[in-house]
């Protein structure tokens, strides 16, 4: 059985974000790019079950312009058989991922698809769902636990949900998306990193898989969100309830 | 009998210092640590620098005119090239004009000329112009962090391996105590030592020829130091030190003149204190603006990350600020020690190029082309040493042949001069500058080393700071935020203490413990702990990697060790 991950290039999370000055969108020159944190929990995932001897293949997937390809070797370093990169130079939503993820799916047949909870930059969290919807396969999103048994063909996932977990049983071919807690991904050592260099990663563009990416959606402003005023210390609580009625307007 | 005994004697201390050498502690030949992976190079060079990639750019451009090709490897700490550098820069092209000549047309980020050059004396309230000391022309205002982003790419078109977020942790040695090459970090240990799940033993690069250049104060560079009395074998005194704290701000349009170059001495800094400031202009509406602090200053209560948000108010600095937002923070300290500093740079097995060995030129404020020269210099002469099987202390001899060492002897005696004060200092920079110009044979020697220069607390008053207004000034924690910085907290801290006992028995009651003072990313805090006493926090995650601890400690009891690869910085623009 193949197992599909997708990984996406976003904003390192612990570079400090700044909004550009025409309020189009964030600044991406000269910032630090990584693997989606949640990406590279699903790609761990994959490995486990691949290394247990559950899976025979695990494909990294990656939309975006070229410089996605740098993440796809990432992905293949930490143990990735083959790599896909589907070019796209303009900002891909989630449902434009998903009708292009089906395509994949539909040429590399794998039993499960394991795509990360959200990305961090856009926090979409959808592109999971999205695929699920338009394979029409079961989904276990939000897992923080996974067990795949290969005989009876199903997988066996704990879901992080508001008021604690829940553990749902789906028929394989299924999409997982994983949560924070589901592991914690594997370095990519140097030699790994050395060998990945000639593992093949494959093209594709969106026309070659006949997917017209339109936008549904048009970013209209981005703004920062408004600087945290600074406390005041009141000097007793009718001064308190003064300024939560006439300052703060919440009673 | 007695030929036995001594025999027997010495060929037990060769054992012991054979397994040392070969870092194999005596225990560990009994348990089953794994066997670390080794990848076998021709040149391993450790640091993605100016100085690191123009030696691994020049051994390839060696390597086409040669009809040859060598295995070049360079290992870089930081999450990817650029991310620990950091530096003014007004630069001078002199060796890139050598290295890549067509360095325009591939478009390297090196745009902004410099269009003029200010020197203030700064008092409290005024700012007195003086004649430039500097010349200016045919040099650049740049963003070293970009252009080592590009000189990588340049090198990775060569067919030079880099590989970022890999920490070269230990040197290796044979049997016969030369250097075979680098140990990376293993990853993922936890906090208490023990292994994580995901564990990952490091690798062994090893190199026929290793080049090490970490950067002033690096730390294998400063083990190898010692470890072959370099020193002494090149006859230098002792090196010596500035921290350089930096923010890059984009202004308004107004304001800006692309170009511009301004350096300041005097306030806020007294007059036992070298150093001074720097505003430079660069492109797209962004200044790069910073202090500059000798660490060998005096009073145990001198904050420079203060002093640096002391000098934003200044009536003169404040208006270009005024309306501007910082884009990013960073701290990184700076060679002094200059002529007379300068170790001996080989060593069985390798050499020392860059900042790690003290090329920079303080009078000129300027390092960046002497390390990448340097660093073509240690290539040519690997070269040699890899191919030919020549000898590699040929880079000694190139070194000293060089416009480095011209530039350097010239320029020997400006900054011992400010051991006497600031105004013989300056009235002594002045005769070299403008009469003698180096052609003396007078050489001034340094000062105490900087961490013997900080007096006791007892012979000072604690400095009153102000509040940071959050518009120009800020506070510790939101500049770091600024620097990118980032360490997986979960792993032994970096910073470590030879004597752990040291710190509040020495550093806070006889110095009032300056390293809570000096560190500009707040890693060492002494906390309320039990019966009252305070104890010393080390917050290993907010580290910038400016090596100010390893310097400054009075007793040298702090020593930096690089943390896992990865970690740190995030320069993108410094």
């Amino acid at each position: 059985m193949k197992i599909m991950v997708t990984i996406k290039r976003v904003i390192d999370y612990a570079v400090k974000i700044r909004v550009k000055p025409d309020k189009t969108g964030v600044v991406t020159q000269n910032v630090k790019m990584s693997m989606n944190p949640f990406c590279e929990i699903a790609l761990e995932e994959a490995l486990r079950i691949k290394e247990s001897g559950l899976a025979s293949e695990v494909i990294a997937v990656s939309m975006g312009p070229s410089q996605s390809i740098d993440t796809l070797r990432t992905g293949l370093a930490m143990g990735a058989d083959r790599g896909i990169h589907v070019e796209a130079n303009d900002s891909l939503y989630p449902l434009s991922v998903a009708k292009i993820l089906k395509k994949l799916v539909e040429i590399e047949k794998p039993g499960l698809l394991i795509l990360g909870k959200q990305a961090i930059d856009d926090d979409c969290n959808q592109t999971g769902q999205m695929i699920a919807g338009l394979l029409n396969w079961p989904q276990g999103t939000f897992a923080s636990k996974v067990v795949l048994d290969k005989e009876k063909q199903v997988v066996t996932v704990d879901r992080e949900v508001d008021d604690g977990i829940e553990t749902l049983s789906l028929n394989l071919p299924a999409v997982i998306t994983t949560d924070l807690r589901l592991n914690q991904p594997r370095y990519a050592t140097l030699p790994n990193i050395m060998k990945a260099k000639s593992k093949p990663i494959k093209k594709y563009t969106p026309e070659e898989l006949n997917v017209e990416i339109k936008s549904d959606l048009e970013i209209v402003e981005v703004t920062e969100p408004p600087k945290r005023k600074s406390g005041v210390i009141v000097s007793s609580v009718d001064e308190l309830i003064d300024k939560l009625k006439n300052e703060a307007n919440v009673i | 009998m007695l030929k036995f005994i001594s025999h027997f004697l010495k060929s037990k201390s060769n054992l012991k210092s054979t397994l040392s050498n070969s870092r194999v502690p005596i225990s560990r030949n009994f348990c089953t640590t794994p066997i670390r992976d080794s990848i076998q190079y021709d040149v391993v060079i450790v640091g993605a620098g100016p100085a690191g990639l123009s030696a691994a750019i020049r051994l390839k451009q060696l390597c086409r005119q040669n009809d040859t090709d060598l295995s070049v490897c360079v290992l870089e700490k930081g999450a990817e090239v650029g991310a620990h550098i950091l530096s003014g820069n007004v630069f001078e092209p002199r060796a890139l004009n050598e290295l890549l000549p067509q360095w325009k047309q591939q478009e390297a980020p090196i745009t902004t000329p410099v269009s003029s050059d200010k020197f203030w004396f700064l008092t409290k309230n005024r700012a007195i112009s003086l004649p430039s000391p500097f010349n200016n022309e045919g040099n650049y205002v740049i963003s070293l962090s970009q252009l080592v982003r590009w000189m990588g790419a340049k090198a990775e078109e060569l067919g030079v391996e880099i590989y970022p977020g890999f920490a070269a942790s230990e040197i290796l040695y044979d049997a016969n105590n030369k250097v075979i090459g680098i140990g990376t970090n293993d990853m993922g240990i936890s906090k208490d030592g023990s292994k994580k799940e995901n564990f990952q033993r490091g690798v062994e690069i090893k190199g026929r020829m290793t080049l090490l250049s970490e950067g002033c104060r690096g730390s294998l560079s400063e083990q190898i130091m010692k470890k072959y009395n370099l020193r002494e074998k090149g006859g230098a005194e002792h090196q010596t030190y500035a921290l350089g704290i930096k923010e890059v701000w984009e202004i308004d349009e107004e304001k800006h003149q692309p170009g511009a170059v301004l350096h300041t001495l005097g306030w806020p800094l007294d007059h036992k204190t070298y150093g001074g400031s720097f505003l430079y202009h660069m492109k797209d509406r962004q200044i790069a603006l910073g202090l500059v602090v000798a660490l060998n200053y005096q009073n145990p209560f001198m904050n420079p990350y203060e002093e640096f948000q002391k000098l934003k108010h200044h009536p003169a600095i404040k208006p270009y600020l005024e309306g501007g937002t910082v884009i990013q923070y960073g701290a990184r300290t700076l060679n002094e020690g200059g002529f007379q500093s300068i170790p001996y740079p080989v060593f069985p097995g390798g050499a020392i190029i860059g900042c790690s060995a003290g090329f920079l030129n303080v009078p000129k404020i300027k390092g960046t082309h002497t390390a990448m020269k340097s660093g073509m210099l240690a290539a040519e002469a690997a070269f040699g040493a890899v191919n030919e099987g020549l000898d590699m202390n040929t880079y000694w001899d190139a070194l000293r042949n060089s416009w480095i060492w011209e530039e350097l002897y010239k320029a020997r005696n400006y900054r011992p001069a400010f051991k006497y004060g600031l105004i013989p200092g300056l009235a002594l920079s002045g005769l070299e500058h403008y009469i003698l110009k180096g052609r003396h044979p007078i050489t001034l020697k340094h000062g105490k080393p900087d961490h013997e220069a900080t007096n006791a607390a007892q012979l000072h008053s604690p400095i009153h700071y102000p509040k940071p207004d959050g518009i120009l000034s800020f506070d510790v924690p939101t500049s770091l935020h600024r620097s990118n910085t980032n360490h997986e907290h979960d792993q032994p801290p970096h910073l470590r203490l030879r004597d752990p006992k040291i710190p509040e028995l020495t550093n806070l009651p006889v110095y009032a413990a300056p390293e809570s003072r000096y560190c500009p990313a707040r890693v060492y805090e002494y906390v309320a702990a039990e019966q009252n006493k305070l104890k010393l926090q080390i917050n290993a995650q907010n580290c910038l990697h400016c090596k100010a601890c390893d310097i400054k400690d009075p007793k040298q009891n702090i020593k930096w060790t690089v943390p896992e690869g990865g970690g740190g910085p995030g320069y993108s623009v410094m």
